[in-house]
């Protein structure tokens, strides 16, 4: 079974849950064996691991005819084969010298999210053109809303079936307020669409009722967490004996719900105050919740470290007694998993898709700071509460795992394709 | 001939209410009433009631052949007494039959049995339930039935030691393996406590399939029933039916005719020659075969029949070691609410919301959400608990010692008084000379 994935993000270079169920969703599927994948990317840094599939750079892929030598394109992109280069070239099927290219004829992509992102978007599909029409594959995978209009060009050029995973629409990120183009690049992608996979049963509701679309159409792939490697498990975590700590650790914007936290951490604090508040990450609003927090009184014992990265964000996890997620509107949400694998009891908004699969961990209202603050009190003071959340969690955290998604994944492909 | 032995249980647990930890040291009052009000007055409408009017007449009808015991909670008595004191009436109409035994069981529907140091709670509280049932029934219970029929041979000692004659259990499989629950039998360290085991398969087929449209034997008849039980073995004598009064109206809805089913119970026994007999005649009219085991305590509750579900996680023990480290200081205070309040939060429902057991029976939490939040709503409760119990009897090892010091120093000035005096008298005495 050959795939044709299309990416934006991918670890080490992630921005957010993106890049991290992107790569396990396809190491769990290539662990099934049999399963050749092709994943495009706009801009690989070169790093990336290409262990279990090929990485193909959107930026790498000419649109207009240049003939470098094949030492220029060793030296550029030492991380890829020069060949494919030259099958690329061979497919270009119209002609786009309007376009600005670089020296190799290819479009330049930042890799993020730019302001022209939607010039971006249009880019990827062009590329993603030539792409469609040099390899061979039995099926299409389309990750997120950026890429669903390559992966339409990928059906109409071969022909082949589209699947599309919704790691989030646009309703989430925006509380209701809808961008009409984003909107229309999603319902596009799910009319175009032969199967849609959603994160959550949360995303698919969205997705049947205000997206408009079939019911049998549209089907629940719950994500799933990496196990810890060596290195972070060996993390000792640094506690003050009487100090207890609370970490937020996300995106400080407001489908996250961060003024939740800092509402709930006031009401601890005027009671007890022997615990501390961490709201890891950066955001457009961690000003007003820096600001917000001041005005609460609680600034002495409310701290903003900024961005985390790599192994700073498990050293963050395992120095806290209590990790907290009051999204708004979660499609799925890893990072609760990630704290329960550090061994980090859990609160979690049930407007969360990661609540419908875990169970060893305490589930409130995003709005109701006072059920919050009673949990956050509750597992600071009460041991027996503490202990049985961190290794009940672990128990159950380690058992989701991407290769049981993976498994579904080709269990649907095949259904897709009719293969038995 | 065969006997039938059949026993209703009346408790209703004291609702507890949404109590943040904020709410410590300020609010210490714990209870729903609006929820206590509403739950008792339904079940007392709708099962209690219809069924004690059932087992008055099926009493005056059998002219003294119906026998039924009945036992009351303290805390389901006083909850009856605020919100539905007709049932009261009804009971003591039902007593006045003289067809009814009135059992013994703890105040508050509690675990104190199972703490290790609970025991002079437990038997404080049991002497109390004693009492109140002599005073509004005349009747003074012989017979014990702890909380959820939890035995083991510890309890069954100590139940023995209260003066109990008989006590009611579980006929639990693992308990009794090839032996059957239809004999009498003793408790293992102290014979003269004699053990009825209850039969649950006659049981829940009462209480919990009668209305099962899907169970093969729907539906029930009281002819079939009499049936099953008169085609046993010969010698099996004693037939222990137990359940909650509640099963009659709750569990199994009137509109299944349970109550029309119950009251052909006794007609349909004299038919093939079987009797009704309190739990007191049956341990007079029968020998017990054999001693019963019981090492770890086992229980009616659930499919594993043993204590897991109030104390199978680190949560449960933990709230329940600290609402029993506190008991000796409440019964040696004197604050009537302290022990009031010391009564309802032992009551084994409140342990029961906290399991994080997977029940194929979806279990009802009340107003809690998640056992965590019934574990955290409980220790909020329990923290301003264990407040006003160390303000009204607060544990410093000091004042004893300064008691003990300022006793030897009253002696003393009284034993320098004394030589005072004695000195001013040989004084007196030498300057006469």
């Amino acid at each position: 079974m050959r795939v044709l994935m299309f990416g934006w993000e991918f670890p080490p270079h992630i921005l957010g849950g993106l890049g991290t169920a992107s790569f396990g969703l396809t190491r769990g599927l290539a662990n099934q064996g049999n399963v050749d994948i092709t994943f495009c990317l706009p801009k690989p840094w070169g790093d990336e691991d290409q262990s279990f599939m090929k990485i193909v750079g959107m930026n790498t892929v000419p649109v207009v005819w240049r003939n470098p030598d094949n030492s220029v394109l060793k030296e550029r992109y030492p991380w890829m084969d020069s060949e494919d280069y030259y099958r690329f070239r061979d497919h270009i099927y119209a002609d786009f010298n309007n376009l600005y290219t670089n020296d190799l004829g290819c479009i330049e992509f930042s890799g993020r999210y730019p302001d022209n992102l939607h010039e971006e978007i249009n880019n990827y599909s062009i590329v993603a053109g030539v792409v469609a029409r040099t390899e061979q594959f039995d099926i299409i995978h389309s990750h997120d809303w950026l890429t669903y209009p390559a992966g339409i060009h990928a059906k109409q050029v071969s022909g082949k079936p589209l699947v599309i995973h919704v790691h989030a629409t646009d309703f989430d990120r925006s509380r209701g307020n809808v961008n009409p183009t984003v909107y229309a690049i999603e319902k596009n992608g799910m009319d175009y669409a032969d199967h849609i996979m959603c994160v959550s049963e949360l995303t698919r509701q969205t997705v049947i009722n205000k997206y408009h679309q079939d019911p049998r159409k549209v089907s629940t792939m719950h994500n799933a967490v990496e196990p810890l490697p060596a290195d972070i498990q060996a993390i000792q975590p640094q506690k003050k004996p009487h100090e207890k700590v609370v970490t937020f650790l996300g995106r400080i914007t407001m489908q996250k719900g961060p003024e939740y936290f800092v509402e709930a951490a006031a009401l601890v604090l005027k009671r007890t105050r022997d615990i501390r508040f961490c709201m890891a990450g950066s955001g457009d609003m961690m000003n007003a919740m820096i600001t917000l927090a001041a005005e609460r009184g609680i600034a002495d014992r409310f701290h903003f470290p900024g961005f985390m990265k790599g192994r700073q964000v498990y050293e963050c996890l395992k120095s806290s007694d209590v990790y907290i997620m009051p999204s708004v509107s979660e499609p799925f949400g890893i990072s609760p998993l990630e704290a329960m694998q550090c061994e980090v009891p859990t609160i979690i908004s049930k407007q969360s898709g990661c609540a419908e699969i875990l169970d060893k961990c305490i589930k409130v209202d995003y709005w109701d700071i006072h059920a919050m603050a009673d949990a956050i009190y509750s597992i600071c003071n009460y041991p027996a509460l503490y202990e049985y959340l961190k290794v009940e969690g672990k128990k159950e955290v380690d058992a989701i795992t991407w290769d049981k998604v993976g498994e579904r994944i080709l269990a649907r492909y095949k259904k897709l394709l009719g293969i038995k | 001939m065969k006997t039938i032995c059949l026993y209703f249980e009346i408790h209703q647990i004291i609702h507890l209410k949404r109590f943040r930890f904020f709410d410590i040291g300020t609010d210490h009052y714990y209870y729903d009433d609006y929820a206590n009000d509403t739950s008792i007055s339904n079940i007392a409408e709708n099962s209690y009631i219809p069924a004690l009017k059932t087992l008055i007449d099926m009493a005056r009808k059998s002219e003294g052949a119906f026998k039924v015991a009945l036992s009351l909670s303290g805390v389901g008595l006083e909850q009856l007494e605020r919100y539905a004191p007709q049932v009261i009436d009804l009971l003591q109409e039902l007593a006045e039959t003289g067809c009814c035994e009135f059992i013994a069981e703890p105040y508050s529907h509690g675990l104190a049995s199972l703490a290790p140091n609970g025991e002079q709670s437990f038997r404080e509280e049991v002497k109390r339930q004693v009492d109140k049932i002599n005073q509004l029934f005349g009747q003074k219970p012989k017979i014990f039935r702890n909380s959820s029929l939890i035995y083991d041979d510890e309890i069954g000692g100590l139940v023995a030691d209260m003066g109990f004659k008989g006590v009611l259990t579980e006929g639990a499989k693992h308990i009794l393996g090839w032996k059957s629950p239809h004999y009498l039998y003793h408790c293992a360290i102290n014979p003269n406590l004699k053990v009825l085991m209850r039969d649950y398969k006659l049981s829940d087929d009462i209480s919990l399939r009668f209305s099962n449209t899907s169970w093969e034997a729907y539906p029930l008849m009281a002819d079939k029933y009499m049936d099953w039980i008169a085609e046993s073995p010969e010698e099996d004598g004693v037939f222990n039916i137990f359940m909650e009064l509640c099963a009659l109206g709750i569990y199994q809805p009137l509109s299944s005719n349970i109550l029309e089913f119950l009251s052909n119970l006794p007609a349909a026994a004299k038919a093939r020659g079987i009797g009704f007999q309190t739990p007191s005649e049956v341990i007079k009219n029968h020998k017990s075969v054999s001693a019963i085991d019981v090492p770890y305590p086992m229980s009616w509750n659930d499919e594993e029949r043993d204590i897991s579900c109030w104390l199978g996680n680190v949560m449960q023990r933990e709230a329940f070691n600290k609402l029993y480290s506190i008991g000796e200081r409440v019964i040696l205070s004197n604050d009537k609410h302290l022990r009031q309040d010391w009564d309802y939060l032992q009551a084994s429902n409140n342990f029961r919301f906290m399991t994080t057991k997977n029940n194929a029976v979806s279990m009802d939490r009340g107003i809690y959400e998640s056992p965590y939040d019934a574990f955290t709503n409980y220790m909020n409760i329990l923290g301003d608990f264990l407040q006003r119990v160390n303000w009204a009897m607060p544990m410093d090892i000091d004042t004893e010692e300064l008691n003990a010091f300022q006793t030897t120093i009253r002696n003393q000035d009284k034993k320098i008084e004394a030589l005072e005096k004695k000195v001013a008298r040989l004084k007196a005495a030498a300057e006469k000379k």
